[in-house]
């Protein structure tokens, strides 16, 4: 009997995630240096690895209310007002989740009525259209362009704004075009929002990887705002846990409580050991943050200088931990590239259309990764794009 | 810290172009910077870290607290310069606490260790007393740890 027949429609239709597809390739593959994969390279610091051993010590190995640990609840309250200038009650306004994934996903399952529009910028994360089509929205993206840095325009988003348009969906430092937003232009995007009523899901799981000591600012934090943005955050990035899965979204009461009932109904409560790993993460972890960024700011300005140097173009951008060169003028297309150079010169990037139609021409590098590879990584590179300019 | 300084400290031998690459800068400018950190005494010298316990058996090293006399005009210093420039001493620190002097020694032996100490740093004047402690195993050297974690696997390609 083929099932096929039985799956449900909207997730039949899901395409195949184009990550998905290289990975199987890649995996076949010996000793590939990869600048394709999307976490941090350094192991979790271990003061917060310790709190979790001291965690499962202590035998705290039952659930936790659905919301989460009061006492992470609170750190996270602290931690977003003093970073983020945004105020919320650790009663009724933050959730705990399974990593910021959850925390999308429950924000679009709370919000979406069937064909509800989202908008949201690509390229972008993966899961973002996938999420919205499984919450029975509408996923409509705009695109973004390397000329303006890949950050999205109040211009761009008025012109996709339509009487379905419920929720704007933005992720910046952005996953893989590395861009950030100005304040002027979050300015002009969350009056959009305001005039046209629109909720805003401000995924900012990069903003703690800020470079050249530029402002992250939050949407959220901008006049009128708080009350139409769910703002989502988590560990994986920043404190190098992603395999804690372990992350957050804060939000007014009302859509707090909407999102508490998917959660507990389906997940019940986050990993508690995880959870309180977290709050040492929060309380003891800004030296080791600063450290790793530290670190990936000298590997970003290697590896933008590198790839300018052969002609494949990218600006330098001032979040995140990827780069997204315009290998154009190769002549070959993201795929023939990354399949080129995985199986020639055996480094691993990820094509641009994985993240979205507008990432054509481009790849996605991460370099989350130790300069001695990213130096040979680079030398490789180098032979390539040689070889096929030839 | 000195971002240079920092991107050294972690490894002296990174080229001065791949330097250069990291700080946005030009490998003529670096070059020059170090030239000048060297001259004012900021950069002591490159070393490498070893772990002696397996390719050089033959070094046996002892902390020891010395307690000394200070001396009117010149307190701990004219002492403290005089036991550093004896070979053994590798590095030799003023402490606040129960004793005065952090001295690392270096030797071949045991043996060689002790005579160093009861003939010579013992007998200086102004050295009141000693306390020698022999290093047994090295768990971490220069913020190095000598456990050799096993590199855990990340995803080849992930989102």
């Amino acid at each position: 009997m083929t099932l096929k027949n039985h799956v449900a429609n909207h997730v039949r239709d899901i395409p195949k995630s184009g990550i998905r597809e290289f990975f199987d390739i890649v995996a076949q593959e010996k000793d590939v240096i990869s600048l394709g994969v999307g976490e941090p390279d350094f192991d979790t610091p271990w003061h917060i690895r310790e709190a979790a051993i001291y965690s499962l010590e202590q035998g705290r190995t039952h659930y936790t209310s659905n919301l989460g640990l009061p006492a992470l609840r609170g750190a996270i309250c602290n931690y977003v007002q003093r970073h983020f200038n945004v105020a919320y009650d650790p009663r009724t306004e933050v959730i705990i989740t399974v990593g910021v994934s959850e925390a999308l996903d429950l924000a679009l399952r709370a919000l979406l009525n069937p064909g509800d529009e989202v908008l949201y910028h690509e390229p972008c994360y993966v899961s973002y259209a996938p999420s919205v089509t499984m919450a029975h929205g509408v996923a409509v993206g705009i695109p973004t362009r390397a000329e303006e840095n890949f950050r999205l325009t109040a211009e761009a988003l008025k012109k996709r704004i339509t009487e379905r348009s419920k929720v704007l969906m933005l992720n910046f430092p952005c996953n893989p075009t590395g861009a950030t937003q100005t304040r002027a232009e979050l300015d002009k995007i969350a009056r959009l929002c305001i005039d046209h009523d629109l909720i805003v899901l401000t995924d900012e799981i990069y903003s703690e990887l800020t470079y050249d000591q530029a402002e992250h600012v939050s949407i959220a934090s901008l006049p009128g705002m708080r009350d139409r943005c769910v703002f989502l955050h988590g560990f994986s990035k920043a404190f190098a846990m992603t395999g804690f899965r372990i992350g957050y979204a804060c939000a007014p009461a009302a859509l707090t409580d909407a999102m508490m009932k998917i959660h507990q109904y389906a997940i019940l409560c986050a990993n508690t050991m995880a959870q309180d790993a977290a709050i040492e993460a929060l309380e003891h972890g800004a030296r080791e943050v600063a450290n790793m960024r530290r670190e990936y700011e000298h590997r970003r300005n290697y590896i933008v200088r590198a790839f300018n140097e052969l002609g494949l173009p990218c600006f330098q951008p001032v979040g995140a931990f990827y780069i997204f060169p315009n290998i154009t003028s190769t002549g070959l297309t993201s795929r023939e590239f990354s399949l080129g150079l995985l199986e020639r010169k055996k480094v691993a990037c990820v094509p641009g259309p994985a993240f979205g139609p507008s990432g054509e021409g481009f790849v996605r590098c991460c370099y989350a990764t130790s300069l001695d590879q990213i130096n040979i990584a680079m030398e490789r590179i180098g032979e390539f794009v040689q070889e096929a300019r030839k | 810290m000195d971002e240079l300084l920092h991107l050294l400290r972690q490894n002296a031998r990174t080229s001065n172009e791949n330097l250069a690459r990291e700080l946005n800068s030009t490998p003529t400018a670096v070059a020059e910077r170090i030239a000048r950190l060297e001259e004012e005494g900021v950069i002591l010298g490159y070393q490498a870290v070893i772990d002696v316990q397996r390719r050089a058996a033959d070094v046996v090293t002892a902390v020891v607290e010395v307690k000394i006399t200070p001396e009117r005009g010149g307190g701990f210093d004219r002492l403290a310069n005089r036991i550093a420039k004896f070979a053994e001493v590798q590095s030799c620190y003023l402490m606040s606490g129960g004793y005065d002097l952090l001295v690392i020694v270096e030797g071949r032996t045991l043996q060689e260790i002790a005579m160093f100490i009861s003939e010579k740093l013992a007998t200086i004047k102004g050295v009141l007393s000693t306390a020698t402690r022999f290093r047994l195993k090295t768990y971490k050297e220069n913020g190095i740890s000598l456990m050799r974690d096993e590199k855990h696997e990340r995803l080849a390609v992930a989102p």
